[in-house]
């Protein structure tokens, strides 16, 4: 039933551009080479098309709450079965049968529907080149498939970017773990030269400008003229709305025991073991425990160049402490760790059995997390973790990606898809 | 409780491994009466765990069993049946990782022999209402006895030795006892860690490295530890050297250390019997103490609100280790004392108390405020009319009702559950998704349930431009009946 589940998650990202590449490894050769030709005879025509602004397309918010929302007293809420469970002292993080940690819910359907829009729209960059889904593209696990993301004019960053799947429970945000808020983070990216190149009063001047913009800004907070805060309250409801919690892991923790083969099972059973220890910060529910931790993974083969949350404190026992990231979608954003160091999940899994401080080099030191240590997994070990970890991918709430954006403007992070899919078509 | 016979057990083994078979045990299980299921050596314990049904019993014969038992299930017991010298013994040979994992509330085990895991002999996860008695644990791992994320729980009458790291551990959880348990030979004996509400009493921790600690280690996700009382335990020579796991947090604590409180709050130490300790009697220090850490800045490094009462204290300090060596010296004493307050710890607004101070040798709690020192007569003794100014009225830490269960009571067919974990995936209810909106059901079907019971069985593709479902069928028929019912009756 699962694979069938599967691989009809893959059909239905097929109707939609964005999610070609999920779908790929499924297609035989010819139907690959086929695909190959299509694309490269629809993009040109693509482009054209959506570099004109369409003032055909009228824009009207949604006021139906998104997936797995219900519609409560006009604000859209969570309806999930963790949502009937407890968790100590609140903290959202324990066992199976354990609460999530607050969400950000409660915006309305037409506030989170504004928010998809400016999510995908390449407008909120300085030069209109790059949209929030550059980064985190939903057929990338809302990641971006790189090891260190690319910003504006092809700059690229210092780190690799995380998945936005549960965001909106995620008290810290960021590696460094330095925000507080998704209104707090965004500021970031949006006004950082190398990531997005805006200004502040830059975007509200090309947002006030665009009289269907002000439109949709008053379908969703009732007046025409656009403040920031709207835009941050807006792209956080939607990034919000992105929740992955019911994996065939979630059945197995729900009380579905066959949800999970006996692999994944014995996969389970190292992952939350005292010798693997991964569920000891990867805790679930949502499989981070959301605190800062010093792993040792190098940068570059015997170099440590990020010095993690201590260019934020300037506390150097935390230099290369990193935020937990969350597990859910994991086998969607490889590569992995802060710098995309690890190719493959097998590949992080094995840094774990490396020792303590295998990577760091021998003049530096660093403040090694206590549960790092010598697990020495063996290699079925390792690999039933990596099919367990695969039993955590849940895209069901995949929104949909505007066929059009208020703008007018392509949808960059498409094309940007469409791209990558041809050069890895053209290597096989 | 009724015992179901040997051979019923044996033959339904097979037939139980269908999945439409073990789904209605699920679904049925609330309503089902308790059952004991017998495993004897050759069984696999954890064939018994995945046939049990809430409120069962898995009683194991002695022998010796090599698995790693998991337990997700709710008001689960497992019984060691001990026979003279002959326990049910579970075995890791050094190549299993844990002995025991639960996750289950309402979980009890009890008389276990458990040897050579390489991981802790038994490891809760957020499971409450927990009971863990009368086990032997020897040379199995990091930890022996390890629940975390749990709420309400007893760990009492364990015996366990040769742990790496402690032998007892509570880790992040609320409302636990732990009492009359003997440790020896471990690093760390008995560690209450980021935890609120803990009862240690009437334990006997010898001859570890450090016999019981309160901490708060940094870098953890609750972050408070408070309200412990350390009452009636036995601190005996505990100067085994430090086998610690290079990087744990354990393998910098000195040996010959009997009590360390680490940044814990409102700890009452009383009624203790401390004696043999060469590094010292009782410690409390704030975070400062270990070093090898990375700062949480959310976690409160000084120890505030630490009662040390009456509590029985000679011949500690005999060789310090390391700092407090140096720290003696400064001094001119070259033994440890009975009581050390250490950097944050010895400040007057920590509000700390120490009673009957001289007589003991301390340092650093010279700006300590005194606490009541109560004489206990044996007729207050007899009579249970214990003075208020001690603790000794106080008998649990646990909760007097078990902590509320998270058994969703309104799901009690399990439909809700089927429609949330399987059909939601697909149907939301006013959104196309994969399949069409649960609405655009009700308006097909009205109430007729049937129909799409037998349809969901063995799917044929009818809408255009949606893809063909795929077969419930694995769903049994009074499922499929209920879960139609649930669909129909949404309303948003």
């Amino acid at each position: 039933m699962m694979s069938s589940l599967l691989s009809l998650h893959c059909r239905r990202n097929a109707d939609n551009t964005s999610g070609t590449s999920t779908c790929l490894a499924h297609l035989p050769s010819a139907g690959r080479r086929l695909l190959r030709v299509l694309l490269l005879v629809i993009l040109p025509g693509q482009v054209a098309a959506s570099d004109k602004a369409s003032p055909a397309i009228q824009f009207k918010l949604v006021n139906t709450c998104p997936a797995s929302f219900e519609n409560h007293d006009g604000g859209c809420v969570l309806r999930n079965r963790y949502r009937k469970y407890r968790s100590l002292r609140d903290a959202g993080v324990g066992g199976l049968k354990t609460g999530l940690p607050p969400l950000r819910e409660g915006f309305t359907p037409q506030q989170i529907d504004l928010g998809r829009y400016l999510f995908f729209d390449p407008v909120l960059s300085a030069d209109g080149s790059v949209s929030c889904a550059s980064c985190h593209d939903p057929a990338k696990g809302f990641a971006d498939g790189r090891a260190q993301a690319i910003g504006i004019q092809g700059q690229t960053l210092m780190r690799s970017a995380p998945s936005l799947w549960n965001v909106g429970f995620l008290s810290t945000l960021l590696w460094d773990g330095s925000k507080r808020s998704l209104e707090e983070q965004m500021q970031g990216p949006l006004y950082s030269p190398v990531e997005m190149g805006n200004t502040p009063s830059q975007l509200l001047i090309t947002l006030n400008a665009s009289a269907t913009y002000r439109a949709l800004f008053e379908q969703a907070f009732g007046r025409p003229s656009i403040r920031l805060d709207q835009v941050y309250t807006a792209i956080t409801a939607f990034e919000s709305s992105l929740i992955s919690l019911n994996s065939r892991y979630d059945l197995y923790a729900h009380g579905y025991h066959e949800a999970l083969n006996e692999d994944e099972i014995a996969g389970l059973n190292v992952f939350r073991s005292f010798v693997a220890r991964c569920a000891e910060c990867h805790t679930p529910p949502l499989f981070t425990n959301q605190q800062l931790a010093v792993l040792g993974v190098a940068d570059a083969p015997g170099k440590l160049i990020d010095t993690g949350a201590e260019g934020i404190t300037s506390d150097a026992s935390q230099r290369g402490a990193f935020r937990v990231p969350s597990l859910r979608n994991i086998v969607r954003t490889a590569p992995y760790m802060h710098r995309g160091q690890k190719p493959t999940l097998e590949d992080a899994a094995r840094f774990y059995t490396g020792g303590r401080g295998h990577e760091v080099p021998k003049d530096k030191s660093l403040m090694i997390h206590w549960h790092i240590w010598e697990p020495k997994l063996t290699d079925a070990e390792i690999t039933s973790l990596a099919m367990f970890l695969g039993a955590l991918t849940d895209e069901a709430f995949m929104p949909e990606t505007p066929k059009a954006v208020p703008s007018g403007l392509p949808l960059r992070h498409r094309l940007e898809t469409a791209r990558d899919n041809i050069a890895h078509l053209g290597a096989q | 409780m009724i015992t179901a016979p040997m051979n019923s057990c044996r033959h339904n083994r097979d037939s139980v491994r269908g999945v439409l078979v073990s789904l209605a045990l699920y679904l049925f299980a609330s309503v089902a009466q308790a059952a004991i299921i017998e495993v004897r050596e050759g069984d696999r314990i954890q064939d018994a765990v995945n046939r049990a049904a809430p409120g069962d019993e898995i009683l194991v014969y002695p022998g010796l069993y090599s698995e790693t038992v998991y337990v997700d299930k709710d008001d689960i017991t497992l019984r060691g049946l001990v026979e003279g010298d002959n326990w049910p013994h579970l075995n890791g040979k050094k190549q299993l990782n844990d002995a025991i994992l639960y996750s289950g509330n309402g979980f009890s085990v009890e008389w276990f022999k458990i040897t050579e895991y390489k991981g802790n002999a038994i490891m809760g996860q957020a499971g409450n209402n927990f009971s863990i008695r009368n086990n032997w644990v020897i040379d199995s791992g990091v930890y022996g006895i390890f629940p975390e994320f749990g709420e309400n729980g007893l760990i009492e009458n364990n015996i366990l030795s040769g742990i790496e790291d402690a032998a007892i551990y509570v880790g992040m959880s609320d409302y636990i006892d732990v009492r009359n348990n003997q440790v020896f030979d471990n690093v760390a004996g008995i560690e209450i860690e980021n935890s609120r509400h803990v009862l240690v009493e009437g334990n006997l921790a010898k001859n570890n490295t450090g016999g019981i600690l309160v901490f708060i280690t940094p870098g953890l996700p609750i972050k408070s530890s408070y309200d412990a009382i350390i009452r009636r335990n036995f601190v005996i020579d505990n100067n085994t050297p430090n086998f610690g796991i290079p990087g744990s947090l354990v393998s910098q604590i000195p040996a010959g250390s009997g009590i360390i409180v680490m940044s814990g709050d409102e700890v009452i130490i009383e009624d203790n019997v401390i004696t043999g300790n060469n590094n010292a009697g009782i410690i409390i220090t704030s975070q400062d103490f270990v070093t090898e850490i990375a700062t949480d800045t959310g976690s409160d490094p000084n120890p505030d609100a630490v009662q040390i009462r009456d509590n029985v204290m000679f011949d500690n300090g005999a060789s310090p280790e390391g700092e407090m060596k140096l720290l003696m010296l400064t001094r001119f004493s070259t033994t440890g004392p009975d009581i050390l307050a250490y950097q944050g710890a010895t400040k007057a607004e920590r509000d700390n108390c120490i009673s009957r101070r001289n007589a003991y040798r301390t340092y650093g709690v010279d700006d300590w405020a005194d606490c009541d020192s109560p004489t206990i007569r044996a007729t207050d003794a007899i009579a249970g009319r214990e003075p208020a100014e001690s603790t000794r009225g106080i008998m649990t830490k646990m909760l007097p009702e078990p902590a509320a269960p998270r058994v969703i009571t309104a799901d009690a067919s399990g439909a809700e559950l089927v429609y949330q974990g399987i059909c939601a995936g697909c149907h939301a209810y006013n959104v196309r998704l994969i399949g069409p909106p649960t609405l655009a059901i009700q308006a097909q079907y009205g109430q007729d349930a049937g129909s799409i019971a037998a349809y969901i069985a063995d799917p044929e593709k009818k809408r255009p431009d949606f893809p063909t479902m795929p077969p419930q069928d694995h769903l049994s028929e009074p499922m499929r009946q209920l879960v139609a019912e649930y669909m129909l009756a949404l309303t948003n």
